[in-house]
């Protein structure tokens, strides 16, 4: 069999253009089904490690994955506000361990700004239950002495480089509209947290009460004209937060969340909506999987392609070959030594194919993860292949065995036809 | 293909067992009222009453092209099975031998020279006469039985073959016609077959090249004690053989029908 394999091997080192390329194609499509897949299951995987340590999500009444993306991943707004009052309410609930206001709506260079209480640092978990960890600095103090300071995310001090005391200015909404700078009230950065992997990387935290002084002039959306309040006056007035975008609750026990949540759903002073942040990760799942399937199933059909081209470029080379199947018979190698020959010639293609493209997945992880992770929060990290994509190289590896017994089976049978005088 | 395979019943599996025994085998290859007949073709393309090649013994086997000359050797090799009569090779009657066991015995006992192209064209010399011996654990013992002794015993051939040792790295594609028939010859003689068979293996050769060809073949195939079974139809090589038969005189079946 060893034999076999090292005649296998020479072979199609003799043909290595025309299979290299082959295995080029196999490569290619395997990179794009373990990309697409690791992808998929990065984004899963960042998602509910943003959520791991909260128990409930509470905002104006909206859809729950409305809810949990404006509120965790900063991706569109909520639907409404809440009243600090109703936050007030909910936080005194005896089932109510710690709870975090969320104001959010503005931006830097980008980067969504989220107001909050120093609490936010202590509280907030990701990952497996992992706490925020300062890398310089340390938390805005929430006080007026403080007002202007700022925490910024590992992504917001690294692409722009921002360093500890730099000076940022926040925009008004995400930044698109010309001249909506509260750039009359500029922040100073106290602190930059360590990377988590989650939407706390690309995030601005300020104190609820800067999102007060910054919007001060500001009504519905644009500055009052002729109104200008410098930054120090800011201090004189009552900067106590009215209303908020969202809240993040944590528990005493987690049994207790369906009546928390009930609740909240119940309240009477306004609408409000309480998640539970897994069921609504679920329904996202629900919305976003047939978009993952659809996209596994186009790289899916990719890879079929290319192992297809495979058994059709070894078929076409079959007939070149009939005399060296006829000698192989003639030393005494049998039908079955002849499809063995070939069976094994396209899984050694197969196997390269599916070797370069782990490589190329690698290189890519190391060359254009640390961009993707940067603009899009997925964790393309250079690792082995996990359990999904370990599912999925048996697949191509199964595929290209049976497209290789195709040409095998007709090398038999040509073998059969020639006996050992191949008529060409 | 159906008559070819479905004739071999799987009864026999232990040819080897056999070989070892050949010495004291009087016949090499037997044929009587054995036909066969091409799976499209209505009449049989071979019906040979009775045709022996002792055990040492060398043939001259001619015919006119499409006499079934080519046809004859694969039903020896154990690649075609005859529709009726009895075929042993060594004593073992092949349509009695399952496929495997048919390719092991050609493996075993089998040495083959054809027209042209013998060689597999990007392996190496040394790999090509080598090639003998990767499905025959028996010949490979009988060649020497480290792969150092086995390299030697390559040399050796190639060089009673008149080949120039340095020859043995280049690839079979770099070689003469009549270079590559010569390793052709010592990659059917290595590990001692009992039986050659050469198919027309100088006609594509000059007449100076044939001669000395002839003369190297027959001396090889005495040293190892081989019958030989040399088809060809030139008749002008008749001359180096002690036997010569014509096809048209042991196929009793219209020639070309
Ligand atoms: N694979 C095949 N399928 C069908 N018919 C075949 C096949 N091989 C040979 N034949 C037929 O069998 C007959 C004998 O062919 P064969 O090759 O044995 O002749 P030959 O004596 O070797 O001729 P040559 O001297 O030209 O090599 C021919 O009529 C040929 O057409
Ligand atoms: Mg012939």
């Amino acid at each position: 069999m060893t034999a076999l394999l090292r005649i296998a091997l020479r072979s199609a080192w003799n043909r290595r253009l025309t299979l290299g390329l082959t295995a080029a194609a196999i490569a290619l499509a395997t990179t794009l089904l373990l990309g697409v897949e690791r992808a998929r299951s990065g984004a899963r995987e960042a998602f509910a490690s943003s959520v791991s340590g909260t128990d409930l999500i509470v905002g104006a009444r909206a859809s729950p994955v409305q809810l949990l993306l404006a509120s965790v991943f900063r991706v569109g707004e909520p639907a409404a506000e809440m009243s600090w009052r109703s936050y007030e309410a909910i936080a005194a609930h005896p089932a109510v361990a710690w709870s975090l206001p969320l104001s959010f709506g503005d931006s830097h260079r980008g980067f969504p700004v989220l107001g909050t209480v120093p609490a936010y640092f202590e509280r907030y978990r990701h990952g497996a239950g992992t706490a925020l960890r300062m890398k310089a600095g340390r938390a805005f103090s929430g006080t007026l002495d403080g007002l202007y300071e700022a925490v910024v995310g590992a992504e917001v001090a690294g692409r722009p480089g921002h360093r500890l005391n730099d000076s940022i200015v926040l925009a008004h909404g995400g930044g698109e509209f010309a001249h909506s700078e509260h750039s009359d009230k500029p922040f100073r950065i106290v602190g930059i947290l360590e990377r988590t992997g989650t939407p706390v990387d690309r995030t601005v935290f300020v104190s609820l009460a800067a999102v007060e002084a910054v919007h001060l002039e500001w009504a519905g959306g644009a500055p009052l004209p002729g109104v200008s309040i410098p930054a120090e006056f800011a201090r004189k007035f009552d900067l106590a937060p009215k209303r908020i975008s969202a809240m993040l609750v944590g528990l005493k026990n987690r049994a207790a969340a369906l009546r928390v949540q009930r609740f909240v759903n119940d309240f009477r002073a306004e609408a409000l909506t309480a998640v539970l942040p897994g069921v609504a990760l679920d329904e996202l799942w629900q919305v976003v999987g047939v978009a993952e399937r659809t996209l596994l199933a186009v790289s899916a059909l990719v890879v079929a392609v290319g192992l297809a081209g495979l058994a059709a470029v070894v078929l076409a080379g079959l007939d070149a070959r009939r005399r060296e199947l006829a000698i192989l018979r003639s030393v005494g190698a049998g039908p079955r030594h002849i499809v063995a020959l070939l069976a094994a010639e396209g899984t050694m293609v197969t196997l390269a194919g599916m070797a370069a493209g782990l490589l190329l997945l690698a290189a890519g992880a190391l060359t254009l993860g640390p961009q993707i992770e940067a603009r899009y929060g997925l964790a393309l990290a250079l690792q082995a292949p996990a359990g999904g994509e370990w599912r999925l190289l048996g697949a191509v590896l199964a595929t290209g065995i049976v497209a290789s017994v195709l040409p095998g089976w007709r090398a038999y049978s040509l073998s059969l036809a020639d006996g050992l005088t191949p008529r060409l | 293909m159906d008559q070819r395979v479905r004739g071999a019943a799987s009864l026999n599996r232990a040819p080897a067992a056999a070989g070892d025994a050949a010495a004291g085998i009087a016949q090499a290859i037997e044929l009587s009222a054995v036909r066969f007949r091409w799976r499209a073709q209505r009449s049989p393309c071979l019906s040979i009453a009775h045709f022996a090649l002792a055990s040492g013994e060398r043939v001259f086997l001619h015919g006119e092209s499409g006499s079934g000359k080519s046809t004859l050797l694969n039903l020896i090799a154990g690649v075609l099975l005859p529709e009726a009569g009895s075929l042993r090779v060594l004593d073992q009657e092949l349509a009695r031998l399952s496929g495997s066991a048919r390719d092991r015995l050609r493996a075993d006992h089998i040495g083959f020279v054809f027209q042209q192209f013998n060689l597999i064209p990007y392996l190496s010399v040394m790999e090509n006469v080598l090639l003998a011996l990767r499905f025959s654990p028996r010949r490979a013992a009988r060649a020497g039985g480290g792969s150092r002794a086995r390299a030697a015993e390559v040399a050796r051939l190639l060089a009673s073959l008149d080949l120039d040792p340095a020859l043995q790295t280049r690839t079979a594609a770099e070689l003469s016609v009549g270079q590559q028939q010569r390793v052709a010859v010592a990659r059917a003689l290595i590990g001692s077959p009992e039986i050659v068979i050469a198919d027309e293996p100088t006609s594509s050769l000059d007449a100076v090249r044939q001669q000395a060809f002839m003369e190297l073949l027959l001396e090889e195939c005495g040293r190892a004690h081989a019958a030989l079974l040399f088809v060809s139809h030139d008749l002008r090589l008749a001359r180096h053989f002690g036997r010569c038969v014509a096809m048209a005189d042991i196929n009793l079946a219209e020639a070309g029908s």
